[in-house]
This record gives structure tokens, sequence and C-alpha cells, in this order.
């Protein structure tokens, strides 16, 4: 038990919450912009306009059936080579938004094509632009499919993130290796430590979205 | 790029058949855990639900890294050692698992009510009607989204370059740091696990607007 007491020290425990922030904030940086991005890149491989829809569409694919480790590698060990050298903060926001937008882009395509092609037609039929129609009609019905798909995708990227201790990134796991390696008896504390804290904030943010479902169905 | 593949070709193979070895163990495994929860959710029993629930939320808001990492570096503290591929084949299949029985449930879910009811109706007991009639008719739901789940376990299983798994990522991280040339080796890694993965992903998709 005292064990337990020593592990849980508040210099401990601060040093792991320094961690869980690093975490949140490298998370919702990286949702924010690859929202953006994964949007745009989701109509225009929706939209099929020439060339540029299939190349979108291709490198989409690819980037998508990679594991985002060896994105996250390449960031941070290979761009250097050809002179692209950043900092594991924003080395791990910029494969994460990478990766993360082009799973955003196949879930708005999905979400745009689920929409009933009738609700264009009628946009059209009464005198709409096609612009008008996405933006009015079919967006916003396509938003409420989107939903559930995009929080759990939003879960994986914040559990992602602990990929980026290997390019010290110093995020909570990367702490509680620290805080460990120190002292081995205070790995059990630690791990369960780790559980509770992605626990709480994955769980809440499914929380939150099945909240959002009820209200928008 | 050439170079790091001819020089490189047997470390890149080995981790190749790793990656798709520890891959197939966990689909095996998840795909038997899975779908013993799955079926937990849908019987009468609340308590069985309670627990699958508990399983299934439990790995599914836990980083895999985590699961991993516990059953190399504390599982070997006070249990059995377990090698690195061991442990990550373990630890994918355990988050792998959770996601497989939420696929699953939905499978089952979506076979209409009827079934069920005429199944009894005839006779059969419960457990009966879920394997011969249920299950069956479930499966054909699940088949595009358990091969999407595949796609996810062969990239997470990258992880297992974290606990020394001999996997792809490992061999290819062991190749970068010994010839220094991390952009060309990164990229040849990163075609190994597309030759995987894209095929499969397009085959889904086509699966997909098959049986919808």
């Amino acid at each position: 038990m005292s064990n337990l007491a020593e592990a849980y020290s508040w210099i401990n425990l601060r040093y792991l919450l320094e961690g869980l922030w690093v975490t949140i904030e490298v998370s919702v940086i990286s949702i924010v912009l690859s929202f953006i991005f994964g949007s745009i890149l989701g109509i225009i491989r929706y939209i099929r306009f020439p060339f540029l829809s299939a190349i979108v569409g291709f490198i989409i694919d690819l980037i998508r059936n990679l594991p985002l480790l060896l994105l996250l590698f390449f960031t941070y060990f290979g761009l250097p080579k050809i002179g692209i050298k950043m900092e594991p903060l924003s080395a791990a926001i910029a494969a994460m938004t990478v990766f993360e937008s082009a799973m955003i882009a196949e879930i708005v395509r999905g979400g745009i094509q689920a929409v009933d092609t009738g609700q264009m037609e009628g946009a059209r039929s009464v005198g709409m632009t096609y612009w008008q129609g996405l933006r009015v009609i079919v967006l916003p019905q396509a938003m409420k499919k989107m939903i559930p798909p995009l929080v759990s995708q939003f879960i994986s990227l914040i559990k992602d993130t602990s990929l980026a201790t290997i390019i010290v990134l110093p995020e909570l796991l990367y702490r509680a290796q620290i805080i460990y390696g120190q002292n081995t008896r205070y790995m059990i504390p630690m791990f369960i430590a780790l559980a509770v804290m992605y626990f709480v904030v994955c769980y809440a943010l499914s929380l939150v979205a099945s909240g959002l479902e009820r209200r928008t169905s | 790029m050439i170079n790091v593949f001819t020089q490189h070709w047997q470390e890149l193979l080995l981790g190749f058949g790793n990656t798709l070895l520890c891959s197939v163990i966990a689909l095996f495994f998840s795909l038997i855990i899975g779908s013993t929860f799955a079926i937990f959710e849908v019987l009468p029993y609340k308590i069985l639900h309670i627990v699958g629930r508990v399983y299934i939320e439990v790995f599914r808001n836990i980083p895999l890294l985590v699961i991993g990492m516990f059953f190399y570096v504390v599982v070997p503290q006070f249990f059995v050692t377990l090698d690195g591929f061991t442990a990550g084949t373990i630890g994918l299949t355990l988050y792998t698992s959770s996601f497989i029985a939420e696929t699953v449930r939905a499978g089952i879910q979506a076979v209409d009510d009827g079934q069920m009811e005429g199944a009894r109706a005839n006779g059969m007991s419960f457990m009966q009607a879920m394997w011969h009639i249920i299950l069956p008719q479930a499966f054909r739901y699940v088949i595009p989204p358990l091969g999407n789940q595949f796609i996810n376990l062969v990239k997470n299983s990258s992880v297992l370059a974290f606990v020394a798994g001999f996997d792809l990522m490992y061999q290819g991280d062991a190749i970068a740091s010994t010839t220094f040339d991390t952009f060309n080796t990164y990229i040849v890694v990163g075609i190994l696990y597309l030759i995987i993965t894209l095929p499969l992903s397009y085959y889904m998709r086509y699966l997909e607007k098959k049986l919808a």
C-alpha cells in the first residue's frame, strides 16, 4: 500500500497530468486540422473533378493503408534527409494530421454518398445551383450520418498519440515510462494510471457522441 | 530505394512474414473472443451483458501500445517471460477482439427478429437457433467490416516494433538505423505494407458495393 501512495505522490501525478495535457493538446490540434483537410479532400473525392479527384482518391487510399507509426517515423527520421526538420511536437501533429485527414476524407465521402440522391435532385429542381444544394441540403444531412464514425476516429486519434512516445514527445505514455524507469515498483501503479487516464478521456468522448446522436436523430 | 531492397531483402521478407503471421494469429483468436462477447451481449442474461460491455469498453478505450507494453514489460516481472512477438500478438488480439465484438454484435442485430422467433417456434433452443440460423446470416453482413478490421490489424501490428517483435516495422527501423538511409528505407517498408493492405481495401470496397 505504501507503494501505491509513493507511486501516486503529487510530484509523479503532476508529471503524468502534464503528459496528459500534451496528449490532449496534440489530439485537439490534429483533430481540428484533420477535420478541415479531411472534409475538403472528401468533398473533392465525392464531386469527381476530372483528374484531380482520381489523384486525390489514390493518395487518400495510399495513406489510409499505411500504419500511422510508419508515417510518424518517416516524418521525424526520414524527412530530415531531404531537409525538412521538425521538433517532436510538430512532427507528431504533422504525421497525425496527414493520416487522419485521409481517414476523415473517407468518412466524409461515405456520409455524403449515404444521402439520398433525390435530395440533390430536389434542390436542383427548385432552382438551387449544385453548390447551394450541396451546402444547404446535402451536407447538413450527411453531417448527421458522419457523427458516429467521426467520433470513433477521434477516439482512435487520441489513443494513437501514444505512438509519439517513440519520437520522444513527452506525452502521457512517455512520462509513465520515465517514472517506472526510475523505480520498477511503480510499474503496476503507472500502468493502472495510464489505463485509467486514457479510458476516462476516450470513454467521455464516446458518451458525448452518443448524447449528440440521440439529440440529432 | 532499390538498394535498400536488394541489400536487405532477407530481413525485410522476414519482417513481412512476421507481420502477416501475427496478424493472422491475432485475427483468428480475436474472432473467437470477439464473437463470444458479441453473443454475450445478445443473450437474455443481464450479468453476461454487463461482462461483455465492460470488456469491450475497456479494451476499446485504451491504446493498443499500452496493452502491448503491459504484456511485454509488466507481465514478465510477475508471471512468465514473453518474447516480443508473443506479447505483441496477445495485446493485438485483446485490442482487436473488442472491435470485432462490436462488428459481430451489429451483424447479429441486423438479422431480422423473425428469424429467431421462427427458429424458436420450430422447437430449437436459443443456442441452436443462434448457431444454425442467426450466425450464418449475420456472417454475411460482417464480412466487409471484418475485412476492414483485418486491414487495421495489419497496420496496428506495427506496434510490435516497440516490443522487439521482429515485424516489418521493426526490421525497417533496424535497417534504417544501421544504414542511416531512413528516407528510402521507410518508403520501401511502406510499399511492403501497401502490398498487403491496398488490394484488401479495394476488394472490401467492391464487396461492400456488391452486398449492399
